[in-house]
């Protein structure tokens, strides 16, 4: 069976489970949704079908099971925000046909020789320092829970950051891969540009507030830097770096600081002072500060071993009215763990190694360096991001707002999603084509 | 550069494996204790989907039934409380805008559901997955509603409460608090008890369950527990004799019966010193055993720790010796003075479910029962599960109670507390006139059981801003409890 062959086998499979999850949350929901919403589970097996053939013209020898993986989180994505607003998964499937647009359009331009893009590495570079500070320029930039990652241009909203982390892992893999051999010597002229980075990363976090995305770009950083010079010690002294800044940081900017506190003790008996629309009233934090990190972890307990069954769970009053804030974006995780249970939520981390395991795959299969280290650090950061979002509704590090990747809903996420699917079939291909 | 990517392919695969973890622990681990925090709104809505078991009295009077509520196609149980204020205390109330109190919080696995044995945890699974309504168990109480009425009606405008229990079951027949206030007003008129005022205190705090909550000092109804002491260590007998010159000295300092306005008795025994309730022969015993022995002897009986009544722990309270609103630890003893202690005063504070507690363990020959409000659960499927009596301990020797028997036989008799005499029954008690400083009104105690020969009832009565004694003002109430109760035949256990 060729490549394609097994990834349209396995595509049709995940077809199966989307429709199985939608006609689910059909059924349980009968009273509020319409028939007609079933036609998006349709509506989004064409899309992967149309993305299959792209991939079948493009890269025919590519990894077979990245797409299928994206695609079945794409979809456990979908039915949850279908089941949480039917309007949004409309919406959101919109975004889907952008995103397999952007992933044909990268194929397609890219399919002779990515490595071209290496010559461009400092376009990527201030591509990607722009994407990142847009949200902290006055006027477009928003500010959404304390920190601000997003920018509004007329009724587009949407995170430039999410992009930046993919232009800024390709200007860090080629920029890296060109100063490998410089930058093993040691030598500490060479640490310049290095530290300018971590200027760059510091600046992020003072400018937008988020400990989240500075943490993401900071690992990303620093796995590349490991891969490309074989220097544990640059790991562990660049982690001291970012520990002396964060706290700095901590130190200066409330917000970061609440976040902190908030992760530490969520639940306080006593009052405190909390800042309401109408005023500073007394309440506890968790009626306060860690109200969503809070109410998200109910969620995530009340699904238990086996969870409610989609469409089943809780997340709103009798008479309407949320008990969760932005759930189908930040903290759509925690809407599956109440749905799925851990039975569901344990299959779910599953798929996602699954995904992480076959890019790091074709970063050992491919043949050049500059490759390796692509696919290496866009594998990493889709990892870490994982990590960083489901950690912090998990209270392993303190909670920032970043998306789920392919799972959550929202425009930017989804394209960079798919750019980040494109480069790892694009490095797969190659490193399978050279015999 | 492969041996790297493997390193940092490990490194991103602990990650996700760390969430595995973590999700394991939030699911499976801590998600009981979750499900139980007062802000859980996702578990209480979740619950409203739940055909809530109902609460029954002794009678079989429905406390707390359903009301039904349908929106948006989903079928929603309410609460709803038929007998109000009058239940209150003991069954509480589950709403959504405020987090659970009483039974309602403390029997919710037996009322959703979640008691089951396996075969009905996944007959129940089934349920769930089929989008079946799930039934939650039958609570049936041991309350004798009867009673209940009365002790509220006697308690009347005062700030009070009253418990009786049954003293070889520990099942408690009557819990009673005033001000009380009306569940079925939490939700949606919430004002009404806020705005609830009582003549006798300020604040009114309707929603404190006085009798398992309120501390006061216990006053001479304390003098049980240090006649239990004096008699059990075998130091003293009932005829022990004693000379009462109006006062006792301590620490330099006379101490003056208080009861008696100074009324002098001279010699007497200690059966006579605990009838009239003399505080200097008290006050002597209480110096002679010192702090240790008599609060190893109020911890026998359930002091220093909180009674582990079948209600939210955060509604019970221990009693013990407090300075200010700190329970003192047992090495802290000899904070308070052995000689005031020994009649109620000085740091010692009571509820009045452990004063209760203290009568009904003389009553059952020196044998303390757990305090139990609920008799039996009557599951979806009829199965029925008794709730048994659980002795805690054996607090006094048979022989100790015997003889403590006959000494609050006689404060019924001939001593402080003729008004809870009840004829044709033999009743004893012992008062307690807690006094809270110059000028300011007592806290009126009594405590009793009966009949003293077979007791079917142990209760305590307490009550605020007094200005008379126990024997005047708590023993008539009790005596009216005690007549409710036994009137009623022997529960028949169906």
């Amino acid at each position: 069976m060729s490549a394609r062959t097994r990834e349209l086998t396995i595509l049709i499979l995940v077809g199966l489970i989307t429709v199985t999850g939608f006609a689910s949350v059909y059924i349980a929901r009968q009273n509020e949704l319409s028939p007609g919403s079933l036609s998006y589970a349709g509506i989004f097996f064409v899309l992967y079908l149309a993305a299959h053939l792209v991939a079948r013209f493009t890269v025919p020898d590519a990894d077979p099971y990245l797409l299928p993986i994206a695609a079945l989180l794409t979809a456990l994505g979908l039915t949850e925000i279908y089941r949480l607003n039917p309007t949004d998964a409309l919406r959101q499937g919109l975004w889907v046909v952008i995103g397999v647009a952007a992933f044909a359009t990268t194929l397609i331009t890219l399919r002779h020789d990515y490595r071209r893009l290496e010559s461009y590495k400092y376009l990527f570079g201030l591509s990607a320092l722009v994407l990142l500070f847009l949200p902290a320029l006055p006027k477009i930039g928003q500010t959404v829970n304390g920190a601000r990652l997003w920018v509004r241009f007329g009724p587009l909203q949407f995170q430039p950051g999410e992009l930046g982390k993919v232009a800024m892992i390709v200007f860090l893999a080629a920029y890296l891969h060109s100063k490998q051999e410089v930058l093993a010597q040691g030598r500490p002229k060479d640490f310049g540009p290095l530290l300018a980075i971590w200027g760059c990363a510091m600046l992020v976090l003072v400018a937008t507030h988020d400990l989240g995305s500075a943490l993401l770009f900071f690992g990303i950083f620093l796995a590349i830097l490991y891969l490309a010079t074989n220097r544990l010690l640059y790991v562990s002294v660049g982690t001291g770096l970012f520990l002396i800044g964060a706290a700095g940081v901590y130190e200066t900017t409330a917000h970061v600081r609440s976040r902190v506190i908030i992760w530490l003790h969520p639940w306080t008996i006593q009052k405190l002072p909390c800042h309401t629309p109408h005023g500073v009233e007394l309440m506890t934090r968790q009626q306060c500060g860690s109200y969503q990190l809070v109410k998200s972890l109910y969620s995530v307990a009340q699904g238990g071993f086996f969870g409610t069954g989609l469409g089943k769970g809780t997340f709103t009053l009798p008479g309407g009215g949320n008990l969760i804030p932005d759930l189908n974006t930040d903290f759509i995780f925690s809407a599956l763990a109440q749905e799925l249970g851990l039975v569901g939520i344990a299959a779910l981390l599953l798929v996602l190694m699954l995904f992480v395991v076959r890019g790091f795959h074709i970063a050992l299969l491919a043949t050049d360096g500059f490759s390796k280290l692509v696919c290496a650090g866009l594998t990493f950061g889709f990892a870490l991001q994982t990590f960083i979002i489901i950690g912090g509704i998990l209270r392993l590090i303190p909670l920032t707002g970043i998306t789920l990747p392919f799972i959550s809903y929202g425009g930017s996420s989804v394209v960079a999603n798919f750019i980040l699917l494109a480069g790892l079939l694009l490095v797969s291909q190659r490193a399978n084509e050279t015999p | 550069m492969n041996a790297r990517v493997r390193l940092v392919a490990l490194a991103s695969l602990a990650m996700l494996a760390a969430l595995i973890v973590a999700s394991t622990y939030w699911q499976a681990w801590a998600a009981p204790d979750l499900a139980n925090k007062s802000d859980n709104a996702i578990r209480q809505v979740s619950e409203f989907t739940i055909d809530r078991g109902r609460i029954f009295a002794a009678n079989g009077t429905v406390l707390a039934r359903n009301h039904i509520v349908r929106t948006n196609g989903r079928t929603y149980y309410y609460r709803r409380y038929p007998l109000g204020a009058l239940t209150a205390a003991a069954v509480g109330y589950a709403t959504q805008s405020r987090s659970r109190v009483g039974l309602e919080l403390s029997a919710n696995d037996y009322l959703t559901g979640a008691d089951q044995s396996l075969a009905g945890a996944i007959r129940q699974i089934g349920d769930r997955l089929l989008g079946s309504t799930i039934h939650g168990s039958d609570v049936h109480l041991s309350l004798d509603l009867n009673a209940q009425r009365v002790a509220m009606n006697a308690l009347g405008a005062n700030c009070g409460a009253a418990v009786a229990l049954d003293p070889s079951t520990g099942k408690v027949l009557v819990l009673a608090s005033k001000p009380s206030y009306n569940p079925n007003d939490v939700e949606g008129h919430y004002d009404r008890i806020s705005g609830i005022k009582s003549p006798s205190c300020k604040p009114a705090s309707p929603l404190i369950d006085r009798a398992t909550q309120g501390l006061y000092p216990p006053g001479s109804a304390f003098k049980v527990v240090t006649a239990a002491a004096a008699l059990d260590t075998g130091r003293f007998t009932p005829s022990s004799s004693f000379y009462d010159p109006g006062y006792c000295i301590e620490y330099e300092k006379p101490v003056y019966n208080f009861e008696h306005g100074g009324e002098k008795f001279y010699n007497l025994s200690l059966a006579t010193a605990f009838e009239n309730s003399v505080n200097s022969v008290f006050c002597n015993i209480g110096m002679k055993l010192r702090m240790h022995t008599l609060m190893n002897y109020a911890r026998r009986f359930g002091f220093d720790s909180k009674p582990p009544i079948d209600l939210p722990s955060d509604a019970v309270r221990a009693s013990g010796l407090y300075k200010g609103k700190r329970l003192l630890s047992p090495s802290e003893d000899g904070q308070g003075d052995p000689g005031r202690t020994a009649f109620g005063q000085s740091y010692l504070l009571a509820t009045p479910l452990q004063m209760a507690m203290v009568a009904a363990t003389v009553a059952n020959n020196g044998k303390e029962m757990q305090p139990q409000l609920v008799d039996f659960v009557r599951r979806s499927n009829g199965e029925v599960a008794r709730i048994k009596p659980q002795p805690l301990g054996q607090a006094i020797k048979p022989e100790t109670a015997m003889e403590l028997t006959q000494m609050m036989e006689s404060v019924v008799a001939s001593g402080t507390g003729t008004a809870a005499r009840i004829s044709g029954v033999r009743v004893a008690g012992k008062t307690g006139t807690a006094e809270n400083g110059t000028g300011q009104p007592n806290t009126t105690w009594f405590i009793a059981f009966a009949p003293a020969d077979a007791p079917r009832v142990a209760v305590a009565v307490v009550l605020q801003n007094q200005t008379g004694t126990g024997g005047t003002t708590a023993a008539p109430i009790a005596r009216q409890i005690m007549q409710a109760i036994l009137s009623t035949t022997p529960n028949s256990n169906f």
